[in-house]
């Protein structure tokens, strides 16, 4: 039975408009639909934390999220805060410690540090685990993560230092 | 894994939700935060004809002081608890356990009515309305319910809720002269509890008053510790409450730990707390 219902969302800063079943989950509307398939999808219960995406600034899982619960809202997926430069801290800094194996992870870990490195200043590395707890990379590659995070919490740091220091 | 197909409908007023609830029965389920149910539909551990969208009813939503009770409603996330300067100031307990809930991704969508409604025993509200001798506030088309916590949890994933009822919010009496603590043991941060504990106390002279604590993985609901909680009433903090949590406690046994197991590390965790309290 067709339950389809009309969504328009605004996505990466364009506004999207489709048609959708309810059961659609926000990450197979943003991969097959909206063609975005930068994140990933990985365990489909909320556990691997692979498909997180920000709707309305706020970090969730898409598997765990109706596309139709995103009516009107805003969604901030991986290719969009990788084009605004957002995450380009993150990105080079990850690059530079090897913080990526296969990669399947690193779409939901970028996500996920950002909203810490944006909210937390000061995390300490125990914080950056707690915060990353809920992101599970399967080459197990988590320190070279939670350094290339950790990296630029001190690179962030240091340049807030430097602004507040200049007369 | 994928739900199955069901009709969405999200409703603009309460009157509106009660209506269609009592319309369609136990074949609608209340979506709020989505963050049980649609991982229950997408293992088609559970199913639903029609799910009913509250997110739109803003009057659920956020925390509110009275002159001596809390409210908190229904679709506040567990992330707004966690970060509420009203809840850290009056009813610190929350602000313990927020962080023990799943990650922070799906503390920003799960909500506190949510957990209460699912009554998951190894959920952390449950077992801080135990502690906090909270009240469930309910509305359905026959009208408002105000429930006892201690009352409102009846079994596995089972409540006082009746067919077609809306948790609405919670409401925390004051308790500023007690201290709380919330523990919890799991095998990595943000998994399921194996067993953990709410506690409240006063502290007068070194000894405990009014001494609390409700349990989380102790049963097949949250449960309050009584017979613990006797024995460690007006006393300094004991340090072994293993026979009376044998009588409070029925712990079941998973994958990875067995009920003896667990009966032993809540007797860890209420002496840990009890010590803690005092100190």
């Amino acid at each position: 039975m067709d339950h389809s219902l009309p969504l328009t969302l605004t996505v990466n800063g364009t506004r999207v408009t489709s048609r959708v079943e309810p059961r659609t989950h926000l990450i197979d509307f943003l991969r097959d639909t909206a063609g975005l398939t930068g994140s990933h999808i990985g365990c489909e219960h909320g556990v691997c934390g692979a498909c997180t995406v920000r709707v309305d600034g706020l970090i969730v899982r898409g598997c765990l999220t109706l596309a139709v619960q995103c009516e009107g809202k805003t969604v901030d997926t991986i290719e969009g805060l990788s084009d605004s430069g957002e995450l380009a801290e993150l990105q080079q800094a990850f690059h530079e410690r090897n913080a990526l194996q296969c990669g399947y992870c690193t779409p939901g870990m970028l996500v996920a540090a950002l909203d810490l490195v944006k909210s937390e200043p000061d995390a300490s590395r125990e914080r950056i685990r707690e915060h990353l707890s809920g992101n599970y990379c399967r080459c197990t590659g988590y320190q070279a993560i939670v350094d290339a995070i950790e990296t630029v919490l001190a690179m962030r740091r240091t340049t807030a230092k430097a602004a507040g220091a200049r007369p | 894994m994928k739900a199955p197909a069901f009709a969405y409908a999200k409703p603009r007023s309460l009157a509106e939700v009660c209506a269609l609830l009592d319309e369609r029965g136990e074949t609608a389920r209340v979506l709020a935060g989505g963050q049980s149910l649609v991982p229950m539909l997408n293992l088609r551990v559970a199913a639903a004809d029609l799910l009913v969208d509250i997110s739109g009813i803003e009057s659920l939503r956020g925390v509110s002081v009275t002159a001596d009770r809390l409210c908190v409603g229904a679709l506040t996330s567990h992330r707004e608890v966690e970060q509420s300067a009203e809840v850290a100031r009056h009813a610190p307990l929350l602000a313990q356990a927020a962080p023990h809930i799943a990650h922070v991704a799906i503390r920003n969508s799960g909500t506190f009515g949510g957990s209460i409604a699912l009554a998951d025993p190894a959920a952390e509200w449950p077992a801080c309305c135990l502690a906090l001798d909270a009240t469930i506030l309910t509305i359905s088309k026959a009208g408002k319910r105000s429930i006892p916590a201690r009352a409102f949890f009846k079994g596995l994933f089972s409540t006082d809720l009746r067919p077609g009822e809306l948790i609405t919010g919670v409401e925390i009496p004051l308790t500023p002269g007690h201290r709380s603590v919330f523990l919890e043991l799991s095998r990595r941060r943000g998994d399921y509890a194996i067993v953990g504990v709410a506690a409240m106390a006063k502290v007068q002279g070194g000894t405990l008053q009014d001494v609390r604590l409700a349990f989380l993985g102790g049963g097949d609901r949250p449960l309050l510790a009584v017979h613990a909680m006797k024995a460690a009433e007006g006393k300094p903090p004991l340090a072994d409450l293993g026979p009376a949590l044998a009588a409070d406690l029925s712990p079941m046994a998973d994958l990875d730990t067995s009920a003896r197991t667990k009966l032993h590390l809540a007797n860890v965790l209420a002496r840990r707390a009890l010590a803690a309290l005092a100190g």
